[in-house]
């Protein structure tokens, strides 16, 4: 639907975003992750042919989007873009959700079919005729939202579209995204800084870091297999650091931390420094002297406990083996084997749960 | 002081008896500095936008002259326009003047530069994310400027109502340009100027009474537009919602 290629874009000296290689597929939610102020608003503004790259191309269902600006603004009604700040005008909530279809001359009868159906979808009806500024956040970002829908775009790009509102309004405009996607097979890509919400809705995924989209892949992939450090911590892991592979066997690897033995699948060889990535929710806790209940894990450590941090409705628990380790549980679990500061617990992780990553 | 008190009792005799030398002064005075105010609303609304919207080489120090001559004397815009219209001036053949066409060219003149200036003001309040949000829309950027003016619309009334407040209320010009001949060219201002000249205070504090109603008019509509503007603010700052 979307490629780009070699896209770059700077602002004076500054390199805002470069080297961007990605194609947003049709159909899909993609999600743009990373942390404020990595370039996810200016690749959407990008994408959606609001500023011009310094480099790079952007192609759009196989189209040049390269020229004048009357050729952009044709490619540019294909999409929706729906801003971080909702942008609603001091008019009524009607008027601000027809300007699309009202710059492209549609039928003034054509229009208010529409608008009235995507106030329905985004379940404001009953606010039709009120000032759109006296709506609350999470009414007005709805309103933003109904405003791209009308103009019924092959593409709808998001930019941190839940930021600064309350857990409500955010489910209610994720669920909307979502049936947007299933029912009008819009493509959506989307920029948050917010991991879990970039989990609960994607496809697949792209993430940001100081200008350059360091990976990309399915969820899956990003989560479990993240290709450095930055990326892991950002995706939620702590790497373990200072490992060197001690031997390696059909890519069943022992990685020695300061005499602790760890077992992973890796292709790295002997000899390479590496550090490696535990997921909290792989690590298995017990107390001592219980024997291990996976008996395909490959990795039993004692340890133990330094803290608890209570994290939602599960607690992080984390553990000196040696190397720090955290696993994550739910608190009932926690209050059932009684942990506590200062109790030894053995950790068992089997080893497909271990990712190496180079330790640079 | 007994001056003063007479003066005010004539006055009123003349406005209540409706003085048909009063009732013309002051039409000519509103149908120049109307004229006036609508011809400079005209060109200084698009040219606010132009020098809004367009990035140029210059466009600070453009806005900076502009702001300059907002207060520029009216004696200097009189004697520019006195220039170019006199006889001998490159637009004398047009004979205007000692007209109230001239008055209606100088005034715009006078007052185009607070039109534009405070127009670049109110289009400067608008949230750059509103202009984002209507070209990602599809708009052409003539149907952006178009919504954005509209957008600010409240502060470029205001800007154009001051502009008229400076046109009636200025002396100058009136002076210069119509040299306050008496059924043709003579306003409010030039009139109380000329009748406190030869002792007529009865007369000029009627006219000064007339010129201040006009004011009063002006804040009052001012008022009224504003506050429909706050009543707006009162909603988002969370007050009775509908």
């Amino acid at each position: 639907m979307i490629r780009i290629s070699g896209l770059c874009k700077k602002f004076g000296d500054c390199e805002v975003v470069s080297g961007i290689e990605l194609e947003i597929r049709r159909g899909e939610i993609f999600s743009l992750i990373g942390p404020s102020g990595s370039g996810k608003t200016t690749l959407l503004r990008l994408i959606d042919l609001l500023d011009r790259p310094t480099n790079g191309s952007i192609t759009f269902d196989g189209m040049r989007t390269d020229g004048p600006e009357h050729e952009r603004r044709t490619v540019r009604r294909r999409m929706a873009m729906v801003f971080q700040k909702p942008g609603v005008l001091n008019t009524t909530v009607e008027q601000n959700i027809a300007f699309g279809p009202e710059f492209r001359g549609v039928l003034q009868e054509t229009i208010r079919t529409r608008v009235s159906a995507a106030l329905e979808m985004v379940g404001l009806s009953e606010f039709s005729k009120r000032r759109a500024i006296t709506l609350s956040g999470g009414e007005m970002q709805r309103v933003a939202i109904a405003r791209a829908l009308v103009t019924m775009p092959e593409v709808l790009l998001l930019d941190e579209p839940t930021a600064n509102l309350d857990p409500l309004s955010t489910e209610i405009i994720e669920n909307l995204i979502v049936s947007i996607n299933r029912e009008k097979k819009t493509t959506v890509v989307i920029a948050t800084h917010d991991m879990a919400q970039g989990q609960r809705l994607t496809h697949r995924m792209g993430v940001m870091m100081n200008g350059q989209l360091v990976q990309s892949g399915y969820l899956y992939e990003i989560f479990y297999h993240p290709l450095n450090r930055a990326i892991a911590t950002f995706v939620g892991i702590n790497p373990i650091r200072g490992g060197v592979v001690e031997s390696n066997e059909n890519n069943l690897a022992t990685i020695v931390f300061n005499g602790i033995r760890i077992q992973a699948l890796t292709a790295f060889h002997e000899g390479v420094r590496v550090a490696v990535c535990i997921r909290p929710e792989e690590v298995i806790l017990a107390l001592p002297n219980v024997c291990a209940p996976a008996s395909s894990a490959r990795n039993c450590l004692t340890g133990t406990i330094q803290h608890l941090l209570p994290f939602g409705p599960f607690t992080h628990v984390h553990i000196d083996c040696g190397i720090p380790l955290t696993a994550l549980l739910t608190r009932r679990s926690c209050e059932e084997l009684g942990l506590a500061k200062e109790k030894q617990v053995t950790a068992t992780i089997k080893a497909t749960a271990v990712h190496v990553i180079p330790d640079t | 002081m007994e001056e003063i008190i007479s003066g005010f009792i004539q006055a009123f005799q003349l406005i209540v008896s409706l003085n048909p030398e009063l009732l013309e002064v002051t039409a000519l005075s509103l149908f120049i500095s109307l004229s006036a105010t609508a011809i400079a609303a005209l060109i200084a609304i698009p040219l606010g936008g132009v020098i809004h919207f367009r990035e140029f080489a210059g466009k600070r120090v453009l806005i900076t002259i502009i702001q300059t001559l907002y207060s520029v004397p009216t004696v200097i815009i009189g004697l520019l326009v006195f220039l170019i219209i006199s006889r001998s001036g490159p637009f004398g053949f047009l004979g205007l003047l000692f007209t109230p066409g001239g008055m209606i060219i100088g005034q715009t003149v006078l007052i185009m530069p607070i039109m534009i200036g405070l127009t670049i003001t109110a289009l400067s309040g608008i949230d750059r994310n509103i202009r984002d949000t209507l070209i990602s829309l599809g708009a052409t950027e003539l149907q952006s400027i178009a919504r954005i003016v509209q957008e600010a619309q409240f502060a470029i009334l205001g800007a154009v109502i001051l502009g008229f407040g400076r046109a009636i209320s200025e002396v100058g010009v009136a002076m210069m340009i119509g040299g306050n001949i008496r059924g043709e060219t003579r306003v409010l201002t030039t009139s109380i100027a000329l009748e406190t000249g030869m002792g007529n205070f009865g007369l000029s504090i009627a006219l000064g009474i007339v010129l201040l109603a006009i004011a009063l008019v002006v804040v009052l509509i001012m008022n009224l537009i504003t506050s429909g503007a706050l009543a707006d603010s009162d909603k988002i700052l969370g007050g009775p919602r509908a």
